[in-house]
C-alpha cells in the first residue's frame, strides 16, 4: 500500500503502554493499531531517557521509510511515525507545541486530563495536524482557535448539560479511589540542551 | 408525548457520559471486557433514541472504544447522523468519530457527500473547519471528485483559518482525484504569497510536497521560491523550500550556482553568531528557538549543497558543511549528532571524499549507547569504504558483531557487513579469500535472521569469481563437516540457511574437493535429515554430484572396488531421504537412488560408468541478472496475446480429457525402464540438447562480449589458479581466519609498494632512456591496489539486445505517478473541474467556469474546433518557449541585491558602496519578477522589449496583437470582418497607447490591460520616451491609490514608496514598464494622480525632475477580448440575466467594417455575427461580467444597444464607445 501521508500517525501513551490518543493518518484495522501501539511502546520503553529522540525501525508501520520521533514527559509518551520528508527537530518541536498547547487548555495538564477528556485532546491535535499534515506551528494561534470554538459550543449549551453531572457527581462519592492528579510538571525537562542557548 | 419527554430526560440523566464511561472502565479492571460489552449494549440503546444530543453522546463513548481496539464501524451510520446535526458540538463529535473509523471501504462514506458540501458552505467557519478536518482524514476518489471545486473555493475564503485548511486539504484532493491539480494550481500557486503566514505556509507545504516526487514540472517556480526563502522569516517554509530546492538542483545546475553563495554565507552566519538574529514572531512556535534553527538551518543547507552537485569548483563549501557536521556530530547532544550523522550520509552520496576524512568520528559512533545512533553510523560506512580501509573497517564492525546485544542491532550489523562488502559489484575487495573467511566467521553468529543472506553471498562470490573456487570449496567442505554446530540449536535455525550454500557449491565445483569422499559422507549423516527440506533437497542433488566426481577420479585410478564403495555408500544412505516428508527431497532422493542402482548394476558387469555419470552435470552454469527474463525484448512479428491453437470449446474438452489421461498412461508403460544408452547415444543426446538450446529463444545463451569467450572454453585450464598458501592460515589457533587475512594483505601491500616504488624507478630511468612504454599501468593514486588474486568477476548475463529501462524500478500504484503533470500548459476545457449545475450562475466569477459558451459550441463546429486546438497547440509551445526563457533569464542574472535576508550580514556594504551602478542589477531583478507575475497573460519576455525601437507607432500595434492572442479563437472570430470581401476599404492606423503625459524630457504614453485569470488586477504598460539630450535614471512611478485601485508594490515597501522603473533611458530612446494595480470594483471608471519623478542627467550636471501624470483607468480597460458563438450568445441573451441599455449616434461618415473594427480594438469586443450592417458583439470583463452588444449602422448613425449583467458597467461601457464613435 502506498503511503501518502507525511505523519503516519501520533500516538499518546503512559509508561505502561496504556494509550491516551491513537490517531492514525492511515487506515488500519482496530487490532493492528493497538499491534503497533504495543510494538511502538516496547520501542520506546527500552530506550534511556538521555539518549536520542529518533527511532528507526519499527515495523508494523512503513518501514525504512518512516522514523519514530517521540518525546518522554513525566508518565506519557508521545510518538510522530513521520515519513523521511519531515524535518526530524521540526517534528520534536512540534511536540513540544503539541504538549505546551494541551498545557494552556487544561492549565496544567495531567495524564488525567487525556484520560478523561480524550475527545478535546483530539480537538486540539486537530488544529495542530491535519490529514497527516502539519497545520499550525503558532501557539498563540491554535489556542485562540480552540478558545472560538469552546466558547461556541459553550454558547451551544455543550453536550453534558447540568443533569449529567449531578448524576456523576454522586457516582463519584462511591468510587473507592479518585486517581491522583499527576503532573507532568516542568514541561522542558527534556530538552535542557536545546534551551540552554536561548 | 410530554411524559415520554419527560422520561426522555430522566432517562438521559442516567447515561453515561465520557467521563462516567472511562471511570467505569477503570473500577472494572478485573472484567473490563464484559463491563465494556455491557457499555456497548447501552450505547446500541441511546444510538436508538431521537434525541440526538443522546446519539452525539454515544458516539462520543464510541469513539473512545475505538482507541481501545473496539471496532466500531457498525455505528458508520449512527456517526453521519451526528454529523449532520445543527450544532457545531455534535457536529464535531461526528467528525471525530468519522475520522477515526471511516476509510475507503466505508460504504455508507457516500451519504456525506451533500452534507459535507453543506457543511463546507456553511456560515460558520468552524462548520466548514470541522468539515474539512474531518474530509482530510477520509477523503475518497469520489468525495475528491465531488468537493474538489468546493474546496478550491475555500483556497479564497475570507478567513485565513479556512484558506489555510482549503490549502493543505487539496494535497489531499490531487492524490484521489489527479485531475484537480491542474485546475487548482493557478489557485495554489497564488497562495504562495498570501498575506496570511500560516496560508503560506500551508501552500508552501503542499507544493514542496508535490514538487518532491515529480521536480520537473515545478522548476518555474524556481524564481517565486527563491524570493520565499530570501525573505521568509518563518523556518519551517524555509525548511520545506530549502528541500524542495535540493530536489530542483539537480536538474537545473545553474540553479545550484544562484543558491551556492547565499547559502555558503547562511551557513557562515548562522555558525559564526551566537544565535541568527531578524524578525521574530513572539512566542515560540512556528519560529524555533536559537539552537534548533541553528541546526536546522545548517542541517537543510548542507543537504542543500550536497545535493547541487556537478559543481566542480564548490568544494570549498562542502568542505565548510562538513567541518560544522563534524562540531554536530561532537555535540553531547545526542539530537544533534543523530542529524548531523543523517546530513552527513547526504552529502557523502555526491561528496565521498570529504566525508570519508571524518572516518575516525564515524567509527567512534559505532561505540555509542544509543542505537539509533550506531545505525546512521553503519549507513555512513557503507559509502564510506574504500579498497583501501575496507578490511579495517569490516574487522572493526566484526567486533561490534562479537559485542553486540539484541539481535536487531546484530542483525543489521550483518547486513550492512555484507552490503558493505557486495556494493558495486565487489568493487572493494581485494582479496576475495578474506571475504570467504568473513562470510564463514559471520556463520557462528547466533539467532540472526540473515542466514539467507550470508548463503546468497557465498553462492554469488563462488560463481562469479572463478579463481576463489578452489578455496570457497575447501572452506565450504570444512563448514559441511562441521554442520552440526552450524545447525545444532533450535535457535540457530536461520543460520543453517549457509548449508544450503555449502552443499550447493561443493557439489557443483567438487572438481576442487581435495577430499570428496569425506565431503560425501559429511553429506550423508543421518543428522542431515533434520535440516529444512530445500536444504536436504539441495544435498540430495549434489550427493550425486559429488558422486559422479569420485567415480570419475576412482575409475582413471582403476581403482573399481573403491568405485563400487562409493556406489554402496549411496545406496545405503540414500533411503532416509526417500523416507523423507518433504515431497521434493523424496522425489529426487527416489529418482536418484533408482539411478546409482543402474550404476550399481553396471559397475558389477565391469562397464566403465563415470564418463556417463558426470554427463548428467555436464556444462557451467552462468550467472543470470535478476531481471533479466523480463528484459528479454518480444521478437517482432509475436503476439504473445494470441491463441496458439484455438481454445476447444467447453463441451469438447470434457469429452477429450479421460482419453488424454488413458492415452498418456499407456505410453508410459510401453516406454523403456531404463534407457542402456551408450556413448554415442549420449553424445547424440547432448548435441541435439544443444541445437535445442541454440534454437530455443527462452535459453539464456551467452553473449559474444570477449569476457564470455573466455569463459565459454572448455575446461577449467584457463581459470587463473591462486597459489594459495592455506597452511598458513588455518594453523594458526585462536585467531580468526580473517584478521590473518588483514595481516597478510598488509603485507602484501607492503611489498606492492616497495615494488611499485622499485618499477618507478625503473621506469624513470626508462623514460629518461626515451622508452615508455607502461607508462599508462600505473597511477599514482592510493586507491590503486592490485588485488591478491587476479580476479575476473564474471558480470551477470542479460540477454541480448535487452533493453535498457528503469522502468521496473517504478512502482505502477505510486500515486504521484498520476501527478506528474505538466502544470505550464494552459488549460484545456475538458480538465475543468466537475461543478454541481445549479451553481453556475452564482459563481460565474470565478475563472474555471468561464468558458461555459466555448463548450457548448464546441461539438457543433468540429472544424473551427480542430482549427482552435492547432492554434493552442501553438499557443502552448510559445508559452512553454517563454517559461523557459523567463527562468533562464532569472537564473542568467546573480543580482546582488536579490537576497535581502543576506543583506543583513554584510551590514548595507553593499548598498551604500555602489550607488550607481546598483541600478541596473536591481531592475533585472525587478523586471525577472515583473516577467514572472505577467506569465499568465502572456506577454513577450521582457529582454525581447529591450530592444530599442525607431517606429513606436507600429510597436504597441504589434504588442496589442501579441496580447490579442489570449483568447485563443480570437482572431477567428475577428477574421470574417477583416477578410470580408465586401469592404476593401484599408484600415486605419489603430494605437491603444494613449498619452499618459509629457514634458520637455519625457513623455509616457500608456495601456491599460486585463486577463481573465486575474479578476482583480490589470497590467498598466507605459511607454517612456526621452525626448530630450540628457541621461534618465533612477526613474520611480508612484500613484496615489484609491480605496478602489491600488498600485502593487514590492513586498516591504509602503504605499508612499514608488516603484522604480527598471531600465534608465538614453537620449531619444523609448522603453516599455509594466505596473500591475488591483482593482476592487470594475463597474466605474476612475482615474489615479500620480508623479514619475527621475533624474536628469547630461554635461552639465544631473537634476531631480518630475512629471505628473493622471492615470485614466476606463471601464473599458476592464474588458478582455473574448470569442463567443453565435448560438452560446443566443443563449446568454435568452437567459434574462442581463439588463439592457443603449446609446445612438449620429453623423458617422465611417463604412460599417471599419467601424466594427474600431469597436473591436479600442473596446476590445469580437464580432459574434454580422448581417449587412447589423453585428452582434461580445465581450467579457475581468471579473466575468458579459457583454452583449448590437450594432446597427442607419444613414450615418449608429445605434448600440448593450446588454451586460452589471448596469452601471453597462452604461459607463457605453458613454465611452460613444466618444469613440463621435470621432468616426
Amino acid at each position: 500500500a502506498w503511503r501518502a501521508k507525511k505523519i503516519q500517525a501520533i500516538l499518546v501513551f503512559n509508561n505502561h503502554g496504556k494509550p491516551r490518543l491513537v490517531r492514525f493518518y492511515q487506515r488500519f484495522p482496530e487490532e493492528i493499531q493497538q499491534q503497533i501501539v504495543r510494538e511502538t511502546f516496547h520501542l520506546v520503553l527500552k530506550r534511556d531517557d538521555n539518549i536520542c529522540n529518533f527511532l528507526e525501525g519499527g515495523s508494523l508501520i512503513g518501514g525504512s521509510d518512516y522514523k519514530l520521533i517521540y518525546r518522554h514527559y513525566a508518565t506519557l509518551y508521545f510518538v510522530f511515525c513521520v515519513d523521511s520528508s519531515e524535518s526530524e527537530l521540526g517534528i520534536l518541536d512540534l511536540i513540544q507545541v503539541f504538549v505546551e498547547t494541551l498545557d494552556k487548555c487544561f492549565e496544567n495538564v495531567c495524564e488525567l486530563d487525556l484520560i478523561f477528556h480524550m475527545d478535546k485532546v483530539h480537538y486540539i491535535l486537530q488544529e495542530v495536524v491535519m490529514g497527516g499534515m502539519v497545520l499550525e506551528t503558532n501557539m498563540n494561534e491554535i489556542v485562540a482557535q480552540i478558545e472560538a470554538q469552546n466558547r461556541l459550543e459553550k454558547s451551544e449549551g455543550g453536550l453534558s448539560a447540568a443533569p449529567a453531572r449531578a448524576v456523576s457527581a454522586v457516582k463519584n462519592i462511591n468510587l473507592p479511589e479518585m486517581p491522583r492528579n499527576i503532573n507532568i510538571g516542568d514541561l522542558n525537562i527534556k530538552v535542557p540542551n536545546l534551551s540552554q542557548f536561548v | 408525548m410530554a411524559l415520554k419527554m419527560v422520561k426522555g430526560s430522566i432517562d438521559r440523566m442516567f447515561d453515561k457520559n465520557l467521563q462516567d464511561l472511562v471511570r467505569g472502565i477503570r473500577n472494572h479492571k478485573e472484567d473490563e471486557a464484559k463491563y465494556i460489552s455491557q457499555c456497548i449494549d447501552e450505547i446500541k440503546q441511546e444510538l436508538k433514541q431521537d434525541n440526538i444530543a443522546v446519539k452525539a453522546n454515544a458516539v462520543c463513548k464510541l469513539t473512545y472504544l475505538q482507541m481501545l481496539g473496539y471496532d466500531i464501524s457498525w455505528a458508520a451510520f449512527n456517526i453521519i447522523e451526528v454529523m449532520s446535526a445543527s450544532k457545531f458540538t455534535f457536529k464535531r463529535i461526528g467528525y471525530l468519530a468519522a475520522s477515526q473509523c471511516f476509510h475507503e471501504g466505508t460504504d455508507v462514506i457516500m451519504l456525506t457527500t451533500n452534507q459535507i458540501r453543506k457543511d463546507l458552505s456553511s456560515p460558520s467557519q468552524y462548520d466548514t473547519g470541522v468539515a474539512l478536518t474531518g474530509l482530510s482524514c477520509f477523503v475518497t476518489p469520489d468525495l475528491a471528485r465531488d468537493l474538489a471545486n468546493d474546496i478550491m473555493t475555500l483556497m479564497s475564503h475570507t478567513k485565513p483559518y479556512i484558506r489555510k485548511k482549503a490549502v493543505l486539504i487539496m494535497y489531499k484532493v490531487f492524490l484521489k482525484y489527479p485531475e484537480s491539480l491542474r485546475p487548482a494550481f493557478p489557485r495554489l500557486k497564488e497562495k504562495l504569497e498570501d498575506p496570511d503566514p500560516g496560508v503560506q505556509s500551508a501552500a508552501v507545504n503542499v507544493i514542496c510536497e508535490l514538487a518532491r516526487r515529480n521536480p520537473k514540472n515545478y522548476l518555474s517556480l524556481a524564481p517565486l521560491f527563491f524570493k520565499l526563502m530570501t525573505s521568509s522569516t518563518n523556518n519551517w517554509v524555509l525548511i520545506k523550500i530549502i528541500k524542495l530546492f535540493g530536489a530542483l538542483t539537480p536538474l537545473e545546475p545553474r540553479l545550484g550556482k544562484k543558491l551556492i553563495e547565499p547559502l555558503t554565507n547562511l551557513i557562515h552566519r548562522v555558525a559564526h553568531g551566537p544565535a541568527p538574529t531578524g524578525p521574530r514572531v513572539p512566542g515560540r512556535c512556528g519560529l524555533l528557538p536559537g539552537p534548533i534553527t541553528w541546526a536546522l538551518t545548517q542541517w537543510s543547507v548542507s543537504v542543500l549543497i550536497s545535493l547541487s552537485s556537478g559543481m566542480p569548483n564548490h568544494s570549498a563549501s562542502i568542505q565548510l558543511c562538513v567541518q560544522k557536521l563534524r562540531i554536530l556530530i561532537e555535540d553531547s547532544d545526542q539530537n544533534l549528532k543523530y542529524l548531523g550523522l543523517l546530513a552527513m550520509s547526504k552529502i557523502l552520496r555526491t561528496h565521498p571524499k570529504s566525508v570519508q576524512a571524518h572516518k575516525d568520528l564515524v567509527l567512534q559512533c559505532l561505540d555509542d549507547k544509543d542505537e539509533s545512533i550506531r545505525l546512521r553510523a553503519l549507513d555512513l560506512l557503507y559509502g564510506m569504504v574504500s579498497k583501501k580501509n575496507l578490511m579495517e573497517i569490516v574487522k572493526k564492525l566484526m567486533t561490534h558483531v562479537d559485542k553486540a546485544e539484541g539481535t536487531t542491532y546484530r542483525d543489521e550489523l550483518l547486513t550492512k557487513i555484507i552490503d558493505i562488502c557486495s556494493q558495486s559489484n565487489y568493487q572493494h575487495i581485494t582479496n576475495f579469500e578474506w571475504y570467504i573467511s568473513i562470510l564463514v566467521e559471520l556463520t557462528r553468529l547466533e539467532g540472526t535472521r540473515h542466514g539467507h543472506l550470508i548463503a546468497a553471498q557465498m553462492l554469488d562470490v563462488a560463481i562469479r569469481v572463478k579463481a576463489i573456487r578452489r578455496f570457497a570449496v575447501a572452506q565450504m567442505s570444512a563448514l559441511l563437516d562441521s554442520a552440526h554446530l552450524v545447525a545444532s540449536s533450535p535457535q540457530r535455525s536461520g543460520i543453517c540457511e549457509v548449508l544450503y550454500a555449502a552443499a550447493w557449491i561443493c557439489g557443483e565445483f567438487s572438481e576442487h574437493l581435495q577430499e570428496p569422499q569425506q565431503t560425501l559422507e559429511a553429506m550423508l549423516r543421518p543428522k542431515v535429515t533434520t535440516l529444512p527440506g530445500h536444504i536436504q533437497a539441495v544435498y540430495v542433488q549434489n550427493v550425486v554430484k559429488l558422486y559422479a566426481a569420485i567415480l570419475q577420479q576412482k575409475e582413471q585410478a582403476a581403482d573399481t572396488s573403491a568405485a563400487q564403495e562409493v556406489t554402496q555408500l549411496l545406496v545405503e544412505r540414500l533411503p532416509q531421504f526417500v523416507q523423507s516428508a518433504d515431497l521434493e527431497v523424496q522425489e529426487r532422493a527416489s529418482c536418484i537412488l533408482q539411478l546409482v542402482k543402474h550404476v550399481q548394476k553396471l559397475q558389477a558387469k565391469d562397464v566403465p560408468v563415470a564418463e556417463e555419470v558426470s554427463a548428467l552435470f555436464a556444462g557451467e552454469l552462468n550467472p543470470v541478472a535478476p531481471k533479466a527474463q523480463k528484459k528479454v525484448p518480444v521478437p517482432e512479428g509475436l503476439d504473445l496475446d494470441a491463441w496458439i491453437n484455438e481454445p476447444l470449446s467447453d463441451s469438447e474438452s470434457e469429452d477429450e480429457k479421460p482419453k488424454a489421461m488413458f492415452q498418456d498412461e499407456e505410453q508410459r508403460h510401453t516406454k523403456p525402464r531404463a534407457p542402456e544408452a551408450d556413448e554415442q547415444e549420449l553424445a547424440r543426446r547432448r548435441e541435439a540438447r544443444r541445437q535445442e538450446q541454440a534454437n530455443n529463444p527462452f535459453y539464456i545463451k551467452s553473449s559474444p562480449s570477449p569476457q564470455k569467450r573466455y569463459q565459454d572454453a572448455p575446461g577449467v585450464e584457463h581459470i587463473p589458479v591462486v597459489q594459495i598458501d592455506l597452511s598458513v592460515p588455518l594453523k594458526v589457533p585462536g585467531m580468526p581466519l580473517s584478521d590473518q587475512y588483514v595481516k597478510l594483505e598488509e603485507e602484501r601491500r607492503h611489498r606492492q609498494r616497495l615494488e611499485k616504488d622499485k618499477r618507478k624507478k625503473k621506469k624513470r630511468e626508462r623514460e629518461r632512456r626515451g622508452t615508455r612504454r607502461h607508462s599508462s599501468l600505473h597511477t599514482e593514486s592510493d586507491e590503486d591496489i592490485a588485488p591478491a588474486q587476479r580476479v575476473d568477476i564474471v558480470t551477470e548475463e542479460m540477454p541480448e539486445n535487452a533493453l535498457p529501462s528503469d522502468e521496473d524500478d517504478k512502482d505502477p500504484n505510486d500515486p504521484y505517478r498520476a501527478l506528474d503533470i505538466d502544470l505550464d500548459k494552459p488549460l484545456a476545457d475538458s480538465e475543468k473541474l466537475p461543478v454541481q449545475k445549479h451553481r453556475n450562475a452564482e459563481t460565474s466569477k470565478s475563472p474555471e467556469k468561464e468558458d461555459v459558451p466555448l463548450v457548448e459550441k464546441k461539438s457543433k463546429k468540429p472544424k473551427k474546433k480542430e482549427k482552435k486546438h492547432k492554434e493552442k497547440e501553438r499557443e502552448k509551445k510559445k508559452k512553454e518557449v517563454e517559461k523557459g526563457e523567463d527562468l533562464d533569464f532569472w537564473l542568467s542574472t546573480t543580482p546582488p541585491a536579490a537576497t535581502p535576508a543576506l543583506e543583513e550580514l554584510e551590514v548595507n556594504t553593499t548598498v551604500t558602496v555602489l550607488k550607481e551602478g546598483q541600478e541596473e542589477p536591481r531592475g533585472e531583478e525587478q523586471d525577472a519578477e515583473e516577467d514572472r507575475e505577467q506569465d499568465l497573460e502572456k506577454k513577450p519576455s521582457k529582454h525581447k522589449k529591450k530592444k530599442h525601437k525607431k517606429d513606436k507607432e507600429e510597436r504597441p500595434k504589434d504588442k496589442r496583437k501579441s496580447k490579442k492572442k489570449v483568447p485563443p479563437a480570437d482572431e477567428e472570430a475577428a477574421e470574417p470582418v477583416e477578410n470580408g470581401t465586401l469592404e476593401e476599404e484599408p484600415l486605419p492606423p489603430m494605437s491603444s497607447y494613449i498619452l499618459l503625459a509629457e514634458n520637455s524630457y519625457i513623455k509616457m504614453t500608456y495601456d491599460v490591460q486585463g486577463s481573465l485569470q486575474k479578476d482583480s488586477q490589470v497590467t498598466v504598460s507605459v511607454v517612456l520616451e526621452n525626448q530630450s539630450d540628457s541621461f534618465l535614471k533612477s526613474m520611480e512611478l508612484n500613484v496615489l491609490d484609491s480605496l478602489n485601485a491600488r498600485l502593487a508594490r514590492p513586498e516591504g515597501s509602503s504605499v508612499h514608496d514608488g516603484v522604480p522603473v527598471p531600465f534608465q533611458l538614453p537620449p531619444g530612446i523609448s522603453n516599455e514598464a509594466q505596473f500591475v494595480f488591483t482593482i476592487q470594483s470594475i463597474v466605474m471608471a476612475q482615474k489615479l494622480k500620480g508623479t514619475l519623478s527621475f533624474i536628469a542627467k547630461n554635461d552639465e550636471g544631473s537634476t531631480h525632475e518630475k512629471l505628473d501624470f493622471k492615470l485614466h483607468f476606463t471601464c473599458t480597460s476592464y474588458l478582455v477580448t473574448t470569442p463567443c458563438y453565435s448560438d452560446a450568445f443566443a443563449k446568454l441573451l435568452e437567459s434574462g440575466d442581463l439588463s439592457m441599455s443603449s446609446i445612438k449616434v449620429d453623423g458617422i461618415s465611417m463604412s460599417f467594417h471599419n467601424l466594427l473594427a474600431k469597436i473591436c480594438f479600442h473596446h476590445r469586443f469580437s464580432v459574434v455575427e454580422r448581417v449587412d450592417s447589423c453585428a452582434s458583439m461580445y465581450s467579457r470583463s475581468i471579473q466575468g461580467h458579459h457583454v452583449c452588444l448590437l450594432v446597427k449602422k442607419g444613414e450615418k448613425s449608429v445605434s448600440v444597444d448593450g446588454k451586460c449583467s452589471d448596469p452601471t458597467l453597462l452604461s459607463n461601457l457605453l458613454e465611452e464607445m460613444k466618444e469613440t464613435l463621435a470621432t468616426c
